[in-house]
């Protein structure tokens, strides 16, 4: 299948039209909103049930080496990408070091919806995946925010950003994160229950996945037209060329970072999705604490209302096939 | 007629991802109490925001209401405005009157 016929059959299912009336509903000012109690429900949900799945394969394949391989290089990705995209930012835009480094920090963790997203299109393509990606996904929600606080440290020169006492408290406070802990939950207690347990909740958490995606997908899609109708004005051109080039450069650095470590097609192309997802969750809140002078209204609508809805159209069939080329 | 007395009203409007450290330092400084409400949606400098679908802390905004000592104030103040001070939020101080000053 062509990247034209995948980018065709992306668009054109439930979730990105789902996601596609949410935001047309926003940007038309339409009265249509998802109260913040469903909308926290239906992410806890998806986080269960992607966590219980994840552990379930897992326990069925045990640990391999390459797993411990694949999990290693995502943290290290997650360190990485924020000095990529600092660097780009700060040679490219005048945003200030502090909001390219808060901006940076939401390139190097990811989107679980991104990556829930891409595993409906890797499972509609027929393509198998490795499960353990999950765990990938919790280990890549971190490092990036430490890597963005160490950038400001030696941009700045000077203390002030942060104190060494709050490192410590703000990074108690990331890894209890309500997603971390959701998520790196469900997947041990599917690690430890195995198939049967995943057998005796698939009612609850297989047959209804896709319906629940749609809906948080509408949300994500009122939330995120709000902010482009909102926050669009606070975005540069190269801020705004920076939300949709740097997802394909993050690709780029994932693809060749796990290259020798073959992947399934489906694995890699959900490991690239990993790497080139923006966080929205878990990166915007830590920021609010660690650099509070950074403006929320540039990284959460660069993130929010340009990344996520780029990879959910056209950047998931990218890496898809992007994967096709690393795997034999 | 009901004798009432003269308190202070702290009204703080801060981010959510702020709150528990903030009732951490007024836990610290020993206030009589506080209660949390959820603010709906608001703008400010940098816009607008709403609490609606949001699935994270980050963009919404809570209040914290906290009735006080005049004697109190200042100290209070100063522990909880060293937290403040660099984030997006409204610090207001107002006078009330309360029927049981015991309480506070």
């Amino acid at each position: 299948m062509s990247v034209f016929d995948l980018a065709i059959q992306n668009l054109l299912s439930p979730m990105v039209l789902f996601f596609a009336l949410g935001l047309g509903a926003a940007l038309g000012r339409s009265d249509l909103t998802i109260p913040e109690a469903v909308a926290k429900t239906l992410a806890l949900y998806l986080m269960l049930a992607i966590g219980f799945k994840g552990g379930a394969e897992v326990a069925a394949n045990g640990i391999t080496p390459k797993m411990l391989a694949v999990m290693g290089i995502g943290a290290a990705l997650s360190f990485i990408i924020p000095v990529v995209g600092y660097a780009a930012l700060r040679l490219t835009s005048k945003l200030s070091s502090i909001d390219a480094a808060a901006v940076a920090a939401h390139y190097g963790s990811i989107s679980i919806v991104t990556f829930v997203a891409a595993i409906e299109v890797v499972k509609a393509a027929g393509l198998p995946f490795e499960g353990y990606l999950v765990a990938v996904a919790a280990i890549m929600e971190t490092p990036a925010i430490l890597s963005a606080l160490l950038l400001v440290r030696f941009s700045q020169k000077k203390a002030g950003a942060v104190s060494e006492q709050n490192l410590g408290e703000l990074l108690r406070e990331v890894g209890l994160n309500a997603s971390v802990v959701m998520l790196v939950g469900s997947f041990l207690i599917g690690w430890v229950t195995g198939p049967k347990g995943l057998s005796m909740i698939s009612s609850f958490i297989v047959e209804p996945f896709r319906g629940v995606l749609c809906l948080f997908l509408l949300d994500m899609g009122l939330v995120a037209g709000r902010g482009m109708r909102e926050g669009l004005k606070h975005l540069s051109p190269p801020v705004l060329a920076f939300g949709l080039l740097m997802p394909l450069i993050s690709a780029g650095c994932a693809a060749l970072a796990i290259w020798p470590l073959g992947l399934t097609q489906g694995g890699a192309a959900l490991f690239i999705t990993l790497a080139a997802s923006a966080s929205y969750i878990a990166v915007p809140a830590a920021m609010r604490l660690a650099l509070p002078e950074a403006k929320p209204s540039i990284y959460l609508t660069l993130s929010l209302g340009v990344t996520f809805p780029f990879n959910l159209s056209l950047g998931i069939p990218l890496y898809l096939a992007l994967a096709a080329r690393l795997t034999p | 007629m009901i004798k009432t007395h003269a308190k202070k009203r702290l009204e703080i409007i801060v981010e959510a991802p702020v709150l528990a450290r903030l009732l951490d330092k007024l836990d610290q400084v020993k206030v009589p109490g506080y209660t949390v409400l959820p603010a709906l949606s608001g703008r400010g400098l940098d816009g607008s925001w709403s609490r609606e679908g949001l699935a994270g802390d980050a963009g919404r905004m809570v209040a914290v209401i906290c009735i006080l000592d005049a004697t109190r104030v200042d100290n209070v103040l100063e522990v909880i405005q060293a937290l403040l001070a660099r984030q997006i939020g409204i610090l207001s101080i107002s006078d009330v009157e309360v029927i049981r000053a015991e309480h506070f």
